[in-house]
């Protein structure tokens, strides 16, 4: 099994599955190469993240993030739960695949969104309806790295010698 | 009892054998026999090493009359369906470049025919690939369109392994036959399962492998008909009539030759068994799982292989919550992949990158009992309905709960 204990645990049993009907935040993020999609809905009270629920299409690992995430932001301040990263939540499952760093590892980004979506309703710049952000597997500043083995290669390269993996043009 | 010749194990329902397939009794025994016996080289002039070549001949001959070939030597062994499309292809290239460097093939090839192909373009053949309609399957005046004066080689395969759908591989032979271009089929997913008659399908090469049809893995051949022109891959000693060097793998040859003979014996009670098993499927399956998507055709495919997707669900996950429910699937999602593409196969035919996701591949063997289908069933029904309460995709198409 390519997946960590913590990982298939979250898998057969995730935790806080679902919708919260009345989120003050909601935030969705989805990823064009693989389908995986994933939506977080918070429910903030006096500034802590009171109840957390999600839903998820996507692999074993996709699953697994997006439970772990929701255990880690439950109960946090809004500005503690900023602070999660994507590298926390797979470190607290124990690591993840590295060829699914990339695809499946969406659950901060879509906790940053709710975030973001709740403090623009309390500050009422709200946009009528959230957008569904699409992740780039590579946003990193000028460098770029191979998406299914991770090491660094060069802008725009269509071939990755290290894996041998043939690559799309945007990488 | 079963095809297979044995009470069906209890414990794991294997539903993948296009991935692998157990080897059948006569098999083991031949080969348990083979390594007992310590055979010698079957190239050694020695008494020990004629032995050998006698034993190497006759699963030749029992390989050749279940592709009906022409005459034993007409097979070359090699080490499974990969070489023999690697052979088939860069072969043909490598001796016929001086006459023209123009192939034709299809998007929905196994990876070791497009990665070939892939290797050639780089050399300055070029490739014409041919798309598929939506049932997954070739026309064949599209291949008689696509031939050009400098066209050397068509390769197309038999019965597709993500699909399971049988291409009209003997009206691209009489195009082929008629413009006297080589034909190659890859057939590795179709001899031993289904009726694969080299001088019916009108080729000139094609591909096939022990293990589809329980035998060894690691054993395979390219059937080459007399005259065709072709270079080999290996170069080395003189064996296999000079076209595959390398001492052959005797042990795997033999159990290859005994899966042959008893698939020959047993394919009308395999296709009927087969056949039986995946009408019960995809009879009862709408009333476990609504909307699915099917993507074998339903008259030109392999008996024993479904394609199916569930809809908004992503295939790893019911590939993993069916192993917790002792099911062994295979999926075509990128996500199960080392990869993580998308399949060009389904995609070829038509299916978006989120149904694409959550393809599965149901294949049955000769193992499989109707007990297995109704197990299946139910622990899919489970695992669709536990997946889609948690989807996203599901919700938007069917409101929020």
């Amino acid at each position: 099994m390519m997946y960590s204990k913590t990982v298939m645990d979250h898998f057969r049993n995730p935790r806080n599955v679902g919708v919260i009907e009345n989120a003050n935040g909601v935030g969705e993020v989805g990823n064009p190469l693989c389908g995986d999609m994933m939506t977080i809905y918070l429910d903030i009270q006096d500034d802590v993240i009171k109840d957390i629920k999600f839903q998820t299409f996507g692999c074993g690992s996709a699953i697994a993030v997006s439970s772990m995430l929701t255990e880690l932001a439950k109960g946090k301040t809004v500005a503690e739960a900023s602070l999660i990263s994507n590298k926390d939540v797979a470190e607290a499952l124990e690591g993840l695949p590295k060829n699914k760093m990339h695809c499946s590892n969406l659950g901060a980004d879509a906790l940053h969104m709710a975030i973001q979506d709740y403090k623009e309703r309390l500050a009422g710049t709200k946009r009528a309806e959230p957008e569904r952000v699409e992740v780039r597997e590579h946003d990193h500043k000028g460098k770029c790295y191979c998406p299914y083995c991770d090491i660094e290669i060069k802008i725009g390269a269509r071939f990755c010698e290290a894996c041998q993996s043939e690559l799309d043009e945007e990488h | 009892m079963t095809p297979g010749g044995k009470e069906p194990e209890m414990t794991f329902i294997n539903l993948d054998h296009i991935s692998s397939n157990p080897l059948l009794p006569e098999v083991k025994a031949a080969m348990i026999e083979a390594i007992q016996a310590d055979y010698a080289n079957p190239s050694s002039q020695h008494t020990p090493g004629e032995k050998s070549a006698a034993l190497l001949e006759k699963a030749r001959e029992q390989v050749a009359g279940l592709l009906n070939a022409a005459a034993p030597k007409e097979v070359v062994f090699t080490s499974g369906g990969t070489e023999a499309n690697n052979h088939a292809i860069k072969g043909v290239a490598l001796a016929n470049a001086a006459k023209g460097r123009h192939i034709i093939s299809t998007n929905i090839e196994h990876n070791s025919v497009i990665r070939s192909l892939k290797r050639l373009q780089s050399q300055d053949f070029q490739i014409t690939s041919i798309p598929v309609d939506e049932s997954g399957r070739v026309n064949p005046a599209d291949v008689a369109d696509a031939i050009r004066d400098d066209t050397i080689l068509v390769s197309v395969m038999h019965s597709n392994n993500e699909t399971g759908t049988i291409q009209p591989i003997e009206e691209i032979g009489e195009i082929t036959r008629k413009n006297k271009v080589i034909f190659h089929c890859d057939a590795v997913d179709s001899v031993g399962i289904v009726p694969v008659d080299v001088q019916k399908l009108n080729v000139d090469l094609l591909s096939f492998a022990a293990n589809p049809f329980y035998g060894p893995t690691g054993v395979g051949g390219l059937y080459i008909r007399r005259g065709t022109r072709i270079f080999p891959i290996l170069d080395g000693g003189v064996q296999e009539g000079n076209k595959r060097a390398g001492t052959e793998n005797l042990i795997g040859i033999i159990g290859m030759g005994v899966a042959a003979e008893v698939a020959k014996r047993d394919l009308e009670l395999r296709v009927a068994h087969l056949s039986g098993l995946k009408k019960k499927f995809l009879q009862e399956l709408p009333k476990f799982v609504d909307e699915c998507i099917i993507n074998t055709h339903p008259e030109h495919s392999l008996p024993n292989l479904v394609s199916v997707s569930p809809r908004y669900i992503e295939g790893e996950s019911v590939m993993l919550m069916l192993d917790d429910e002792q099911i062994a699937v295979s999926t075509r999602s990128a996500c199960a992949t080392g990869s993580l593409r998308a399949s060009h196969v389904l995609l070829s035919i038509g299916l978006s990158h989120a149904d694409a996701q959550g393809t599965l591949v149901i294949a049955f063997g000769v193992d499989n009992t109707e007990a297995d289908v109704d197990t299946f069933l139910e622990a899919l029904r489970k695992t669709v309905k536990t997946l889609r309460d948690i989807s996203p995709l599901y919700q938007k198409m069917h409101g929020v709960g």
